[in-house]
């Protein structure tokens, strides 16, 4: 077991992967040892709600880097650990087998762990969170003696899930708190279409419902609503986002709480420690400088560039344009920018063709689009956003005019 | 199994073997390529897995979609020999197959 490396590497997800190889890429030749949670090397999360689940995709080929990348690149694991403490003075981290390891620098990419429910019943077996490799294995395991599945949460997770779950011919009962889906990511006419297609789909979507608790001996038999309504359930799967893994960091002393801060390098408030993916709170210049986590492969990639270039001791600063994919059915969504903050949307294209997009702006400025089956408009709006083009609402409506002979 | 010629950026070549049934892209990254990112995991999502193909095997490739097409234009470095090496499936049929990995836009 190494007992200290230059760079430590907390999180072996996109972001903890990324920068190892981005360190290698840029000639970095110190030792480098990642430790992850998981038994997995590092891998892809998103395909988890969508192909791996769907059983398109073996876990082979959701491997960031074959095993022989690594050890060509010496690159070391410490699996199925965590650090638990860290002693930013003496530069050396604890882990949960009470291991000390030394760092040179110290790279946090934990990412988060899902929010669980914590209403009665929420520890039930068939309760399930889909955030890891092990979590999707054991909905595998349960799906051929279910039948009916109740999703809590309508986000990308939930939805992802229900998608699939559709396809398997399964009863979907899709629950979510607020009056439409996607409510924290997306405007009204994306919610609103995808609330549409689930329905067609056959999904029982229900918004503005409060789950009371979740009813069964040892395994999930059902889930109460307010109102004494209750389903009939025989695996739920809860989709209600993530809490950022950053306590470890915080009890030391980093700047934080919802994430941990890092400037425009991903360094924290601590000496030789950066944070990256999705646990890092940084002033994000596609939000208006607002500080915000972005759970995003691209985030998590791009960051994870920025530290390493950091420590190869080369000038970097995040600014990387934002973008996000969802698949769901037949529908394929990219979305460029951050919409939060916009005070306008304007929809390019019927959603009724389930070829649309949905332009957001902030005081007329174009700061987002999410487009929906038109790579063309994804392809073509990064310009727009990237240059915070001020365009006429009825300019960008017109579906026919391609976004690019918009700009002037 | 089929040979897979790969180029890096700076013009070193490689002969790697690539298993039927993945894409050109998973063989390139499987093979340690490190130029390659890929990021969307190869459900052309993104245009990270460009590659610019010998014009030799151009016509032996599948068409591209409508959707490549558009990933393609995002950018700089688009030729008449580029493809998003996801939407590529390796196998015999494309035995010698050469791609270079296009410039990082």
């Amino acid at each position: 077991m190494t007992q200290a490396a230059d760079i430590v590497i907390a999180g072996a997800g996109q972001a903890g992967a990324a920068c190892a190889i981005d360190l290698r890429k840029n000639g970095f030749e110190g030792s480098i040892l990642i430790i992850g949670a998981e038994p997995e090397l590092p891998y892809e999360r998103p395909p988890l709600s969508k192909e791996y689940l769907a059983g398109d995709k073996s876990f082979d080929r959701l491997l960031i880097r074959p095993e022989t990348f690594w050890a060509e690149r010496h690159v070391e694991f410490l699996l199925s650990h965590k650090v638990t403490a860290i002693d930013p003075d003496a530069h050396r981290v604890t882990t949960d087998s009470g291991d000390e390891i030394g760092y040179g620098s110290l790279v946090w990419a934990t990412g988060g762990s899902p929010r669980r429910l914590t209403c009665d019943g929420h520890h039930l077996a068939g309760v399930h969170s889909v955030r890891n490799r092990a979590d999707v294995d054991r909905m595998i395991a349960e799906l051929p003696d279910v039948a009916r599945v109740v999703v809590i949460g309508g986000g990308y997770i939930g939805l992802e899930a229900a998608a699939v779950l559709r396809k398997f011919e399964k009863q979907v009962v899709l629950l979510e708190a607020q009056d439409r889906v996607l409510a924290r990511v997306a405007g009204e006419p994306l919610s609103h279409f995808f609330e549409k297609e689930h329905r067609a789909h056959g999904v029982d979507l229900r918004l503005n419902v409060a789950v009371e608790c979740i009813l069964g001996e040892d395994t999930v038999r059902s889930v109460r609503l307010g109102g004494d309504e209750e389903l009939d359930a025989d695996m739920v799967i809860v989709g209600i986002g993530i809490q950022p893994d950053v306590a470890p960091l915080i009890a030391a002393g980093a700047n934080g709480g919802n994430g941990v801060e890092v400037d425009a390098q991903c360094r924290t408030s601590l000496p030789d420690i950066y944070a990256i993916g999705d646990c890092a709170l940084h002033a994000n210049a596609f939000a208006d400088g607002l500080k915000l986590r972005v759970e995003s492969v691209q985030n998590a990639n791009d960051q994870a560039s920025v530290a390493a270039k950091t420590i190869a001791g080369e000038a970097a600063e995040y600014h990387a344009v934002p973008w996000f994919w969802s698949n769901q059915y037949d529908l394929r969504l990219q979305t460029v920018g951050l919409s939060v903050g916009y005070d306008q949307t304007v929809v390019r294209g019927d959603p009724d063709s389930s070829s649309f997009s949905v332009v957001y702006l902030r005081d007329g400025q174009v700061i987002a689009l999410d487009c929906v089956n038109r790579t063309k408009d994804y392809v073509q709006g990064r310009k727009l956003v990237t240059e915070g083009a001020k365009i006429a609402p009825e300019t960008l409506a017109d579906a026919d005019t391609p976004l690019k002979e918009m700009l002037s | 199994m089929p040979k897979l010629n790969v180029v890096t950026r700076e013009g070193k070549e490689t002969q790697v073997e690539g298993a039927a049934g993945l894409s050109v892209m998973e063989v390139i990254r499987d093979n340690g390529f490190d130029e390659l990112l890929a990021l969307c995991g190869g459900c052309c999502s993104c245009a990270t897995c460009h590659v610019h193909v010998d014009p030799e095997f151009i016509d032996k490739l599948p068409k591209m979609s409508e959707d490549e097409d558009d990933l393609l234009d995002s950018s700089e470095h688009r030729t008449e020999n580029s493809r998003l090496s996801c939407q590529i499936p390796f196998g015999p049929d494309l035995d010698g197959l050469r791609v270079q990995i296009a410039p990082e836009d």
